[in-house]
């Protein structure tokens, strides 16, 4: 008899709540054996378009490039034309921005929380998470007038300013969140079954998280001290003083399972109350933007000429931008995009690798992926050649009767 | 009966299918604040299912990349009579700020009939409540000419 006696393939729509993708997973009995992942199913030519519009349209692509992290990209877009055309920004739109990152890092880690509970069935954890992740979403609205694409940033500082009211929103939140948000922290990490389903699953050790260059949490988790805003300070983080967070430093040990993964999203989650309070308290005085008028700030990019990088620490990773201007060319010459997703998506297989199929959901979202929608598994059965077409909901189900094993009768 | 009477007691829970066909996510977490507890949409008994054999409503987001333009053409088939499609986002429903890109098939009313599109780039928790109630009311219409239909038929 072959170890190998099912192949499942995840996808290719695998449509449920982010970007499809596909990944077909090598099965013996209940065992993971072996993972393939093929991404490529949302391509919409982003970079191409971007030739055909000037840096000012084109930062408007840049913050749909990804709903969750819009303002990481477009902070990575701006930073890499700002150095390309050598513009200045002024210190207090660099403390805006910082404060933005922030804010969007709260976002996005309570989200990705709170699916991370739902998919092992905790769905009181998960309306609970979204219910305290819409206090964020309501001070992102206050200061940008948007709940998701924000539009605040633009070539060389921000468009808004930040004003005695928007101060006041934020350090009521700010308060919120130490007081309220270390409750849901200790029900998902008291409580037995939670932590039995995320304990030694998915584990991606140090030595693969560096192999495979795996980013942002997913790496802090596995133990590796990288974090752009501590090693290669952008923006205002120079004055913040931030420092990784690794699980060795709170609980002793860096396993690189899902629970730590957790961990690390969670305890960030306070480190950006930290530093938002810090920006608060620290903000400069002076001008938002380094020009006001849009149309000097375009004649003055289509005389730029040369390649400019920008690279910032998103929610899931180090976000990479790369721009070329040309002399006399109003538009981008080429546009380079490297998100953080598709560098941690090459660690899944080793993670999927030894876990139980009902773990598959679990370990998906424990990298945080853009990834979504509903997932539809085709089962063969290499032996009889039955096929059985799973759903997600199916899927999701077998997550949830594990759970439910788990518990205390 | 008027057909705005059926929004004073709903005739039936919509049951929702999404399909993200490309979007950048911006809708897709919209669509998770509507059913989370601030706007709760649940407390009309509409919820998301994982098959679409199970749904009543379609809601399709992003501009149907190529790739995506036969899963969700295979997804619309599958679900059943009556059904209605919602588009939510702009990009579905025009393009947007994907307009000629090479890798676009959509919007998606090029690739399947939409009944209902909610406007915004994302559009907001409560215009996405609304798009369902205006998705509630084609429902009925449409099971209306179902049933007049088959009377038609039998007789």
């Amino acid at each position: 008899m072959s170890a190998k006696t099912y192949t499942v393939p995840i996808g290719p729509v695998h449509v449920g709540l982010k970007e499809p993708i596909t990944a077909w997973l090598d099965l013996d009995g209940e065992r993971i054996v072996g993972a393939r992942v093929r991404p490529g199913a949302i391509h919409r030519g982003i970079e191409r378009m971007g030739q055909e519009r000037n840096p000012i349209q084109v930062i408007y692509l840049a913050e749909r490039i990804c709903g969750i992290c819009s303002f990481s990209h477009i902070t990575a877009f701006l930073r890499a034309v700002e150095d390309a055309a050598q513009i200045r920004v002024p210190a207090r739109a660099q403390y805006i921005r910082s404060l933005v990152l922030e804010l969007e890092r709260v976002h996005s880690h309570i989200l990705w929380a709170g699916v991370a509970c739902y998919s092992i069935g905790f769905d009181s954890a998960f309306q609970l998470g979204m219910l305290m992740r819409e206090r964020v979403m309501d001070v992102l609205e206050t200061y940008t007038g948007n709940r998701v694409n924000y539009g605040v940033g633009t070539v060389g500082g921000v468009r808004w300013d930040i004003t005695p009211e928007v101060d006041t929103v934020v350090r009521d939140m700010i308060r919120y969140y130490r007081n309220e948000f270390s409750a849901f922290y200790d029900i998902v990490t008291q409580d037995p079954v939670a932590k039995a389903r995320m304990r030694n699953v998915g584990v991606l050790s140090y030595e693969d998280a560096i192999r495979h260059c795996a980013l942002g949490p997913t790496a802090r988790a596995s133990g590796v001290r990288c974090d752009l805003r501590w090693s290669a300070p952008y923006e205002a983080y120079g004055d913040l003083d931030v420092k990784p967070v690794v699980p060795q430093d709170y609980v002793g040990e860096a396993r690189g399972d899902v629970f730590d993964r957790f961990l690390v999203r969670v305890l960030e989650v306070y480190q950006s109350l930290d530093i938002m309070e810090k920006v608060l308290d620290g903000l400069p005085e002076g001008d938002i933007v380094f020009e006001k008028s849009v149309v000097k700030v375009l004649s003055l990019l289509k005389k730029a000429e040369g390649t400019g990088w920008g690279i910032i620490e998103a929610p899931r990773g180090d976000d990479s931008h790369v721009v070329h201007l040309t002399s006399g060319n109003e538009n981008l010459t080429w546009w380079k995009v490297r998100a953080p997703t598709y560098a941690n998506a090459v660690s899944w297989p080793i993670m999927f690798i030894g876990n139980d199929l009902a773990d598959a959901p679990l370990i998906i979202n424990s990298i945080d992926p853009c990834i979504s929608c509903m997932e539809r598994m085709l089962v063969t059965d290499a032996g009889s050649g039955n096929e059985q077409i799973l759903t997600r909901e199916q899927l999701l189900n077998m997550s949830r009767e594990k759970t439910r094993r788990m518990m205390p009768a | 009966m008027k057909l705005e009477k059926y929004l004073e007691i709903l005739p039936k829970s919509l049951w929702v299918m999404t399909c993200n066909s490309g979007s950048c996510n911006g809708c897709d977490i919209e669509i998770v604040a509507t059913i989370s507890p601030r706007y709760d949409i649940e407390r009309f008994g509409m919820k998301l299912v994982g098959s679409p054999r199970h749904a009543d409503v379609l809601v399709v987001t992003g501009p149907v990349t190529k790739y995506m333009k036969d899963r969700l053409l295979r997804i619309y088939r599958q679900i059943p009579d009556p059904k209605v499609v919602v588009v939510v986002g702009n990009c579905g429903s025009s393009g947007d700020v994907f307009y000629r890109s090479y890798n676009l098939e959509g919007p998606v009313d090029r690739i399947i009939p939409v009944d209902v599109y909610v406007h915004g780039c994302p559009p907001r928790p409560e215009a996405i409540t609304e798009g369902v109630a205006k998705a509630v009311l084609k429902l009925e219409s449409k099971r209306k000419e179902l049933i007049e239909a088959a009377r038609e038929a039998v007789v």
